[in-house]
This record gives C-alpha cells, structure tokens and sequence, in this order.
C-alpha cells in the first residue's frame, strides 16, 4: 500500500472529535504556518507541492492563490467546494463524514495564507448531517482557541461558517456556487472576470476544492518539496478514488497517484476485482463528465502501455483513445451492462442539472435525454446515432460553463467506443433491459 | 403554482398569520443571518428556507416563502425563483416522508430502478406521486454522493444505503409506525459510512 497523507488515521476510533484528532498530529500545520510561516511562505509551499485541484479540473493550486487579488482595505475570501454531486463521486463526504477536522484545520492554514479572515464551506444540502458534523467541528476548534479571534496568540483571526445549498448540480462550478451563496438562483457567471479579482460579494476570493484544502495541512507540515516526491511527473501527492459500480469493494482509497489501473481495479487492496466473477465491459474513471473507455483502453494506451493512475496517463490518447482522472469518481462496469443505458441515466442526470442561462445546454441537454430515450423504447432508428453526435458537438464549447462539455463528453465517447450497441438497438427495435437488483442478488422477479 | 399569477397580496390573511416563526427558531436565523457581512443578508435564504420548509409542513406554500421574504428584507420573487431552482425545496405539499431514490449511474447499475418499482408496488403510487394517508411521497433524484453504498434513498436528513427489498419494508413500517414529518433539518439523521 502507498503512502497516505488524508485518511492515515482511518482506522483511530473517535478521530472526528477535536480531542482524538489533535493527539494524532492534527492541527500541526496550523501551529506551524501561524507561528513560524508568513502567508506567502505557505503559498510557495504549496506551489512547490505541485498540487492540483481535486474537484475535477485538475488547475495548480498554488497558481490559483497567486491571482488572488489583493487590494488594501477590501476582505478576500476563501469558499470550500463542498459541493460534490459529479456521479460517482463520495470522496469529499467521506473525508468530511469521518476526518472532519481535517478540512476545518485545511481551512484554517489556508485562509491564513490567502489572508482570508472569513471563510465559508458550502456543502451541497442534501449532505445536511455531514454539515452538521462539520459545525461541531468547528465549535470544538473555537472552544480550543483554533478559531476566533487571535488563534493561538497570533495576530490572526478567522471566522468560519457552513453554508448548506439545495440540490443543484451546477452549484459545483465556482461561480455558481458564489452566486448561491449569496442567496441566489445558481446561475454561472460570465468570466472575466474571475473569483480572483471578483467574487463572493465582489472581493477577492479562492474557491477549492474539500480534498484540496485538507491536502494543505501534509503540505506545510512536510514541506512542499517533499509532497512532490510522491507520485509521478506532474501528478504528485496522493488522491482519494471513489470505487463504485460492479466490483467486490466499493469505496473511498486514497492512493499515490502513479498506480496501475489494472492494479487498483484488481488488486485486494483496493477494488478487489469485479463482482459475481464477471468479466470487466468498461470504466468511467473520473466522474460522469469524462469519456467512457472500453477494458482494452482503460488497461493500456493506445500504444499499449500500462495505463496508470495519474492525470497525464489517463489523458494520453486525447479523447480519441484517453479519457481524464477527473474528480476520481471511478464507475466500473461489467459485461452484462449496457452503455447505451448508463448514458440514457448521464443525460437524464445533464438535462436535470442545465441551469437553463445558454441555449446549447438548456435545448441540447433534453434533446440527448429524449433521443436517448428512443433507444431504452427501442424506437431510435440508425440516424438518431448521428443526430445524437451533432446534438453534442453543437453543445460543447458553446457555453458560459462547462456543464455544456460535461454534458456532451459520455455522449460522444460512447458513440465512439461503444456504436456497435446503439446500432443493434436501432436494428432490431428492441433494448433489452437488464434488471440489476435481482441479477446482482441471484433473484428472479416475484 | 396558480397562485403566484395572483401576486402575493391576494392570499388568506389568516392562513399567513399562522406562518410565523418561534422565539427558539427566530434566534436560530438570527445567528444565520449574522454570518454574512452586513447588508449580505439574502445570503441566509438557502438556510433559512430549510428551516421554514421544515417548521411549516415539509413545503413552502406562497405564504411561507413571504414571510421569509420579509424576514431577509428581500423581494418575494427573490425567494420564489430561488425555491423553484433547487430541488429540496418543494414548491407543493408532500407527503411526511419523501422517499427520494438515487437513480443515476452507480444506484442504477445496482439495481434503483427494480427498488423504485418495488417501493410503487409496495406503496401503491408512482413516482411523484403520495399515499392517500398523506404518510409516503416516492421521488426519483440524481447522484447523491453514495455511489459506493448503491442503491439508496435519501429520507429526510437520513442516506438509507445498500438498500435490499427488506430494509425498505423495515423502512416503510418504521416510518408508518413513527408517523411524523422527515425533514433534511432533522437532527436524528443515520448513515453508514
């Protein structure tokens, strides 16, 4: 097993009260940054880290606190990205569900860095009791002086609050989750200009992800320098992967980036292989978002080297042969299962989610769901494949946000890897359904 | 709803003046309200609209959304397109409990759809719609972040997960049995992570 940096203490009962977390180590990087780092010191550390978003796009966060606007006299924010709802992914929840002072501590040194003296977590409201685990949290680092005013004795101070949203997909993307947390519809904004330089109430603000933050806390306490070692190239550090889907261990595993696919899926230490012995059909292995591959293509490259667990390995290839690591919302599938089914579920999901401000996504989202839906009614005929195609191409790019793009990936990466399904489909006019519940138990239907 | 093309002024005065917070939950949105920089006080309306949803029966008729209104010194129609956004907020009456069945990606590769069928069948209503009792409203919702624990339903501020046909019927007659209203705001929540 590789190194672990945010769930090494998984196994310490209690570790989500302050008293348990703090004699394992926790709060060190708090102690550290307030007492012995300037603020910029911390964001050198963690330019250093390499450390990159892990809500799903991946940007440097270290770069992303450099534009951080900083004007004399105007408050700068910091807003955690709770809001995980990109299918397949649990990670963010089960970090805040059972580590939860390893987000309020994240949150602590890195306001201190960004010179944020308020800071918000908006968590998606369906999470509401994980909300509430995270304010006692955070009432138990105030009563220990870990948060307030002055925290231990320094000159610094920060208040931090959780927001819950309410049911919104998009309310992941920065600026929509902004606007909704200014009591808003969530509606993306149009960029320039960005959070940097106007954002929450139109200061200055960062917005990261939950696993980001928390990943700031073994930055500073290890030295940014020594963060990097871990991983591969430009993928350093560690990451959580949320496992789901047809194999015999689904959950959370924070792995060192630079695993084997074929390892983490098969190995015991992580997926332990696919369910009921079934043979593997294909993987989604970043989140809803990223193109669908088929087993050849998730196991290797197109020029058939050992497809590895690291931004760049599972990009390689473009989305011709690739796919991305996303937000590690990894869905694994097995040889009865139908794409053109779990696609139908994307785009029944995408055209839930549009926010409805640009055409392309608002119109071309429930269009992808009703030709979908022709296919599961074994109505669709050849050309609706090619409709579905321009339907997708017409969407991606020609939006303020990327749910357009989003929204258009699985479409086209399961026409491309997977035709053959929709073809026979539309060939014989019929889709045979596969009742998963009753196949998965070993039932016949009553 | 028909009544919002009415505008607010036509509804039942004494139907409104039932809507009204307690002392209790007014300090409790009071505090809310002080997390925001002043005059950023339309930043409490998600929470505060989980708090009315719960306290005036698990829905947020016109008048409710008007007294919220009032309380953050906000225009009505702020609040209304907000409650008709998100999807917690339900702009009609629903049942005590909401079953709402994740049937995306993960759920659905473990069986949601067969669960949902079970529980129309076992309730004897389809989905969006409510028992007759008024006790069970059957919702389908998209990915809640339990993918790893699929199929599940979400019920108030409780994940029910790896669902099986029996943990529903245990479900369904506990919440029968206990017959009071499920709201995202409850305390009581379970989950199995």
């Amino acid at each position: 097993m590789g190194k672990k940096l945010l769930l090494h203490n998984d196994h310490v009962p209690n570790i989500h009260t302050y008293e348990v977390y703090r004699a394992h180590g926790g709060y060190a990087s708090v102690e550290k940054a307030l007492k012995t780092m300037t603020p910029d010191q911390v964001t050198d550390e963690v330019k250093k880290s390499g450390l990159r978003g892990r809500g799903g796009a991946g940007f440097p966060t270290g770069l992303k606190w450099s534009f951080l606007a900083k004007p004399e006299g105007v408050p700068r924010y910091l807003v955690c990205n709770a809001d995980e709802s990109e299918p397949g992914t649990f990670k963010d929840r089960y970090l805040m569900e059972r580590h939860p002072h390893a987000l309020v501590e994240g949150m602590i040194t890195s306001s201190y860095a960004l010179g944020a003296h308020t800071s918000y977590i908006y968590i998606r409201g369906e999470y509401f009791y994980v909300a509430r685990i995270l304010e006692q949290a955070i009432r138990e680092a105030y009563a220990a002086g870990m948060l307030g005013k002055n925290i231990l004795g320094t000159n610094y101070s920060l208040d931090l609050y959780v927001q819950v949203g309410g049911g919104a997909y998009i309310c992941g993307e920065e600026t929509a989750l902004l606007e909704s947390l200014e009591g808003k519809r969530g509606n993306p904004r149009i960029k320039p200009p960005f959070p940097a330089v106007a954002g929450l109430y139109g200061c200055p603000t960062v917005v990261n992800n939950v696993e980001t933050i928390a990943a700031v806390a073994p930055i500073v306490n290890m030295g940014g320098e020594e963060y990097a070692k871990i991983g591969i190239g430009k993928s350093t550090g560690t990451k959580l992967i949320s496992a789901s889907g047809h194999i015999n261990k689904p959950g959370v595993y924070e792995i060192e980036l630079g695993v084997p696919v074929e390892e983490f899926i098969y190995s015991e230490a992580y997926c332990g292989g696919i369910r009921n012995g079934k043979k593997m059909k294909a993987v989604v292995a970043g989140g809803s978002s990223v193109p669908i591959l088929p087993t050849e293509l998730i196991l290797k490259t197109a020029k058939g080297e050992p497809r590895l667990m690291t931004y760049e390995s599972l990009a390689d290839g473009g989305f011709q042969t690739g796919t991305m690591l996303g937000s590690g919302g990894f869905i694994v599938m097995d040889e009865d299962t139908s794409v053109v089914k779990n696609l139908f579920t994307f785009t029944r999901f995408y055209h839930h989610e549009s926010c409805g401000q640009c055409s392309p996504c608002r119109e071309g989202t429930g269009w992808m769901e009703k030709v979908m839906q022709k296919f599961i009614d074994g109505t669709a005929n050849e050309s609706d494949i090619d409709l579905l195609w321009d339907i997708q191409g017409k969407i991606e790019g020609k939006t303020i946000c990327p749910l357009g793009d989003a929204a258009a990936w699985p479409v086209a990466a399961a026409i491309r890897h997977f035709k053959q399904e929709f073809i026979d489909i539309a060939k014989q006019k019929k889709f045979n359904d596969v009742k998963h519940y009753y196949r998965l138990n070993n039932l016949t239907e009553a | 709803m028909s009544t919002h093309a009415h505008g607010t002024q036509n509804f039942d005065k004494a139907k409104r003046a039932t809507i009204k917070f307690s002392d209790e939950i007014m300090a409790q949105v009071q505090e809310i309200i002080k997390r925001y920089p002043t005059g950023k006080q339309k930043s409490a309306l998600l929470p505060v609209l989980h708090i009315a949803q719960a306290e005036f029966g698990g829905w947020l008729s016109p008048e409710t959304m008007d007294y919220v209104a009032s309380i953050l010194s906000i225009r009505p129609i702020e609040v209304y397109e907000v409650a008709t956004f998100y999807t917690m907020f339900h702009t009609q009456p629903v049942g005590k409990c909401t079953f709402e069945v994740c049937q995306t990606s993960s759920c659905w590769l473990n069986g949601a759809e067969d669960i949902v069928r079970y529980i129309e069948k076992k309730l004897n209503i389809k989905v969006d719609e409510t028992t007759k009792d008024g006790m069970f409203t059957l919702k389908t919702v998209e990915c809640l972040g339990s993918c790893g624990t699929a199929p599940m339903l979400q019920c108030g501020a409780s994940f029910h997960e790896n669902l099986t046909f029996e943990k529903v019927d245990a479900l369904i007659e506990k919440y029968r049995s206990e017959n009071r209203l499920r709201s995202y705001t409850d305390l009581d929540y379970n989950n199995t992570l």
